[in-house]
């Protein structure tokens, strides 16, 4: 058995691609090599990648598939030879099974004698197959945006393959991949190593080859190292740490083949300016970690992620360097931020009526009238209800939220929109209300984020995303299958998450009638919402599918109460009493679902006529509904659920001895409309039918 | 004290500014590439001149190198801004189809304006260009040296419209910033763009500085754009030259039309190939850099906007595909 090695040499891969396709890689020839029984199920599959290379190390690969051998049954005996001699048929078969005449046999079955034939076919070698198959497996990998490079456009990848690298132990499997021929010599560190050939001499050494040259294939080990650099980096610091970033760590991981890092230093005049826009430019214009002191406030410091290792020298230029282009967009965000205090916030309400919203809708000062709108709906709507806000102060801030996009220092930065907007009616003395309610408007931008903190922060975020649904809904802009250009999705999570977790009395119901509709087709809306509601009660809060699949068919208007069953309902699921109540209503469902198609009707039940487990059933049915309603409306649904488990020993015994569907109309009809108020009464919380019993 | 106040100040490249062209230009011209002057008709990047957006299209090889100043009247600063300019200095390449080894060109290339890399951090990251009016786009990166990005690299997928094949390789070398780093200077208008070899026999003789050279306009045009371009007659100078362009193109679409049943196949591909598509083209870059104007003095409102990047890209597309057809005519007879 041989190590497989493959790796496809690239010109640098987009940061944000380069973890899924290693995974695809790794994943397609793993399949590819179980699928041609070249591996056991234990196969270890092992995937590298760095911004030049994708590569894939497989362990314990055989030299060549297991010869197999195949029994095919032909024609009938007699058919195939009369008299001894063969007949057409009999040759016919032969060709198709690839074997002699002389080499045909006689086979015994139940249904007589027939013609068989044994076929043997010789496993392929490994190298055949991969030369074959592979090529396929690396073009078919996904990119989110890939180019032509050659002339004739033969295939289309994320960035030029420049060289591939295909071993089995140490010998190269002659595999061609975008015109360019498989060996076993890959490149090293562009800078460290330079452009000669790394030749592997073994598949298995290929990390250490590698590493050799200045790359570190493995991402986790990089991963580490930059971690480990960013800590010595930071300790040169009294107090200080490096902030924690995730996704910032993610990127340059895949940036670098030799990760480093160099600490550096920017004027402390500059810590001055807002810290959420310090640090918007080192993350995401500079790709630098930001570092704080001990008390968690940003400290003039710098982190940079480097893809070589420089001398001491080279380390000074280079720390100099980009110290230099950090100070001067500093000093631009400083430029900025004095020239839009010379204009506030409230004198550029006018100049959005030339920003444009969207060109079928209108401008933000068109936007801003459309949430006003919306925000005095809400507000009314939550008149009577005992929420404290700031009416005043929300009305403001609806008026002022989108004014920052007049600023230079939002065009600058635009993903700080929102933000600089509070920031600045803060400076200008708008009222911490106003203030704190514009910052967070566009908070949560992921599921994951926290809500806003206000109240009149959600009651604006709540009010500029339902208007901005119903309105793109309303143009024809919904979203459709993997295509949501205008982020409606995340618009209407982010809506869901705030009615979940604000505790603000607002429905789904209520957000949806405050817009002005104009055509918004209002059952697609509602649609959409459920659907949204659906996804954050089953992959945000956890919840069985089947659960939510219950509760939503209940209602699925007010969210914190969908909640508050679901959670009721995942507590009792459990319960063999709960599970047999579900069973019963599912075949409750089913019979009413034949009886409708039989055009059976129910009729008024008449005591008399009906058998003793049915009016058994009858009479607790309608001495639990009331209990249940009661429980129900006091939203008391763990008790109600174990009221309704109760019914278990009465719906059984029911089911055993009353045939529902009675041949006798007046029986059956009776015994319809007993079945039909049981599921009335008691699926107002869940339709338990959807509950998954088996 | 702090880290940037401690950190060891690093010796700047003594190349002047235009040291550094002489010697990109040289490197590319080694390397087989023509050297072009600057386009004469306004433009806001190198891509929109000829050299780049009629050559890249069609099958010929070509390699050809400008510096080429390029004019965004909205980020004309009044020469206050250190880093902000009106017009600024690319560095054009294009080389199509591209050499297998055109990224290790391109260090080279850094090489030979005096950058050792060894003691750089150099980063491709991924950055995809787009040009709209131009129907034209490409994936590639940005060229981050030590956080600065130096250039952009794109790979050409389309243009006017048109898909490429083969592609093309374009390098945007950006000559303000790259000198600024260089020479480790906080405003690109004390770069040095010259020096005087002769003052005192060092070789460090008097400087020309960017700012010598370039601040009165970057003053004045800001001061033009911003505040007196006249903008009727400028909206008038973008309907004659828009009118006077698709005249023309109308004209080179009817060339046969009328003629084929007397004049025969040999005029036609005559009048195709003598006709000035190069002069249509021209008129596009007006309207384009009219439009730019008119939107600097704020002149352009947002129901307009989208309407007047169609015209001139009905233009730019037009001559591009004209221009297609008018190679294939030259070559067939």
């Amino acid at each position: 058995m041989a190590d497989f090695l493959l790796e496809i040499g690239l010109e640098e891969v987009p940061a944000r691609m380069i973890a899924g396709a290693e995974a695809e890689l790794g994943k397609r020839v793993g399949d590819l090599l179980r699928r041609e029984r070249l591996v056991g199920a234990e196969g270890k599959v092992a995937t590298y990648s760095t911004p030049r290379r994708l590569a894939v190390l497989a362990e314990g690969v055989l030299a060549k598939q297991a010869d197999t051998e195949e029994q095919l049954t032909g024609p009938s005996w007699k058919v195939a030879f009369k008299d001894g001699a063969p007949t057409a048929a009999a040759q016919a078969f032969a060709k198709k099974a690839g074997i002699a005449v002389a080499d045909l046999k006689k086979v015994e079955t139940p249904k007589g004698e027939y013609v068989g034939a044994t076929v043997k076919r010789a496993g392929r070698t490994a190298t055949e197959i991969l030369a074959a198959e592979l090529p396929k497996e690396v073009l078919a990998i996904y990119w989110a945006k890939n180019m032509y490079w050659r002339a004739g456009k033969p295939e289309r990848f994320v960035r030029p393959v420049r060289w591939v690298v295909a071993m089995l132990d140490s010998s190269v499997v002659p595999l061609e991949i975008a015109g360019i021929a498989a060996g076993n010599a890959s490149r090293g560190h562009r800078v460290l190593y330079g452009e000669k050939p790394v030749e592997i001499d073994v598949a298995k050494n290929y990390v250490e080859a590698l590493r050799a040259d200045g790359v570190v294939a493995d991402v986790t080990e990089r991963r580490q190292m930059i971690r480990k650099a960013l800590d010595a980096a930071t300790r040169t610091v009294a107090g200080a740490r490096w902030r924690e970033d995730a996704a910032l760590l993610e990127t340059v991981v895949h940036l670098t083949e030799w990760p480093t890092v160099v600490l550096g230093g920017f004027e402390p005049e500059y810590l001055e300016l807002p810290e959420e826009v310090l640090v918007t430019v080192m993350r995401d214009h500079q790709k630098y970690f930001a570092v704080e002191d001990a008390s968690g406030k940003l400290a003039p410091h710098f982190l940079a992620v480097l893809n070589t290792q420089a001398d001491e020298e080279g380390a000074a230029i280079i720390r100099h360097g980009n110290a230099r282009v950090l100070r001067a967009r500093f000093k631009d965000a400083r430029f900025f931020w004095d020239v839009d205090q010379k204009t506030p916030l409230a004198e550029r309400v006018e100049s959005l009526k030339h920003v444009t919203f969207q060109k079928e809708l209108g401008s933000y000062a068109w936007k801003t009238e459309q949430n006003l709108a919306v925000a005095n709906a809400l507000a009314t709507t939550l008149g009577g209800a005992e929420v404290a806000f700031d009416e005043a102060a929300l009305f403001k801030a609806v008026e002022l939220a989108k004014t920052d996009l007049t600023t230079e220092l939002v065009k600058e930065f635009t993903e700080l929109q929102g933000v600089i907007g509070g920031l600045y009616a803060r400076a200008q003395g708008l009222g911490e209300r106003v203030a704190l309610a514009i910052y967070e408007q566009y908070t949560p931008a992921s599921i994951e984020e926290e809500i806003p903190v206000s109240v009149e922060g959600q009651l604006l975020g709540l009010a500029d995303r339902i208007q901005t649904i119903v309105a793109m809904f309303g143009i024809g802009n919904a979203p459709t299958g993997s295509k949501d250009p205008f982020a409606l999705r995340r618009a209407a999570n982010a809506i869901v998450k705030i009615l979940a977790e604000s505790g603000l009395p607002l429905t789904l119901g209520d957000l949806l009638n405050a817009p002005s509709p104009g055509d918004s087709p209002k059952a697609q809306v509602k649609e959409f919402f459920r659907e949204r509601l659906h996804f954050y009660l089953k992959d945000v809060r956890g919840f069985a599918y089947d659960v939510v699949n219950a509760v939503l068919a209940a209602n699925a208007d007010d969210v914190r109460d969908a909640i508050a069953r679901a959670e009721a309902l995942t507590a009792v699921r459990g319960s063999d009493d709960f599970v047999a109540v579900s069973a019963a209503f599912k075949r409750i469902k089913n019979i009413l679902r034949q009886a409708e198609e039989k055009g059976y009707q129910p009729a008024q039940p008449k005591l008399g006529q009906a058998a003793l487990e049915a009016i058994d059933l009858w009479q607790r049915t309608k001495e639990l509904a009331p209990q249940v309603d009661k429980l129900r409306e006091q939203r008391a649904y763990g008790e109600a659920l174990a009221l309704i488990a109760t019914l278990r020993p009465t719906v059984d015994t029911f089911f055993d001895k009353v045939m529902v569907l009675d041949p006798d109309e007046k029986v059956r009809g009776a015994h319809l409309a007993l079945i039909d108020e049981v599921l009335r009464n008691f699926s107002g919380i869940a339709d338990f039918s959807e509950i998954v019993t088996a | 004290m702090s880290a940037a106040q401690s950190a060891p100040r690093v010796k700047p490249s003594s190349l002047t500014f235009q040291e550094l062209l002489f010697r990109l230009q040289g490197f590319w011209a080694e390397r087989g590439c023509v050297l072009q002057q600057p386009y004469d008709v306004e433009v806001g990047a190198g891509t929109m001149c000829p050299e780049t957006f009629l050559r890249v299209l069609g099958p010929k090889p070509y390699r050809v190198g400008y510096a080429q100043p390029s004019r965004r009247p909205a980020d004309g600063r009044y020469g206050e801004n250190p880093n902000r300019l009106f017009k600024h200095t690319q560095f054009q390449l294009i080389l199509k189809p591209p050499p297998k080894n055109v990224q290790e060109l391109y260090l080279e290339s850094l090489e030979a304006m005096g950058i050792d890399l060894k003691r750089h951090d150099l980063k491709f990251e991924e950055d995809n260009w787009e040009w709209p009016a131009g129907g034209a786009w490409g994936v590639g990166w940005q060229v981050m040296l030590d956080g600065l990005e130096i250039t952009q690299f794109t790979y050409f997928q389309q243009c006017g419209g048109v898909d490429l094949d083969p592609i093309c390789a374009e390098l945007t070398y950006g000559m303000e910033r790259i000198a600024a780093f260089l020479q480790d200077v906080d405003s690109i208008y004390d770069i040095v763009w010259a020096r005087d070899p002769h003052t005192d026999g060092s070789g460090t003789g008097a400087a020309v500085t960017y700012g010598d050279v370039r601040l009165a306009e970057e003053l004045q045009f800001s001061v033009y754009n911003f505040e007196m371009a006249d903008v009727p007659r400028l909206w008038e100078h973008f309907n004659s030259y828009e009118a006077e362009a698709k005249e023309l193109l109308e004209r080179f679409e009817n060339i046969g039309v009328a003629e084929t049943a007397y004049g025969g196949d040999f005029d036609v591909a005559r009048k195709k190939r003598r006709f000035p598509l190069l002069a249509t083209y021209e008129l596009a870059l007006k309207c384009s850099n009219l439009f730019n104007l008119l939107d600097a003095r704020g002149a352009i409102s947002v129901t307009e906007r989208v309407g007047v990047i169609g015209r001139i890209r009905a233009l730019a597309v037009g001559v591009a595909k004209a221009w297609a057809e008018q190679q294939g005519a030259a070559s067939s007879s």
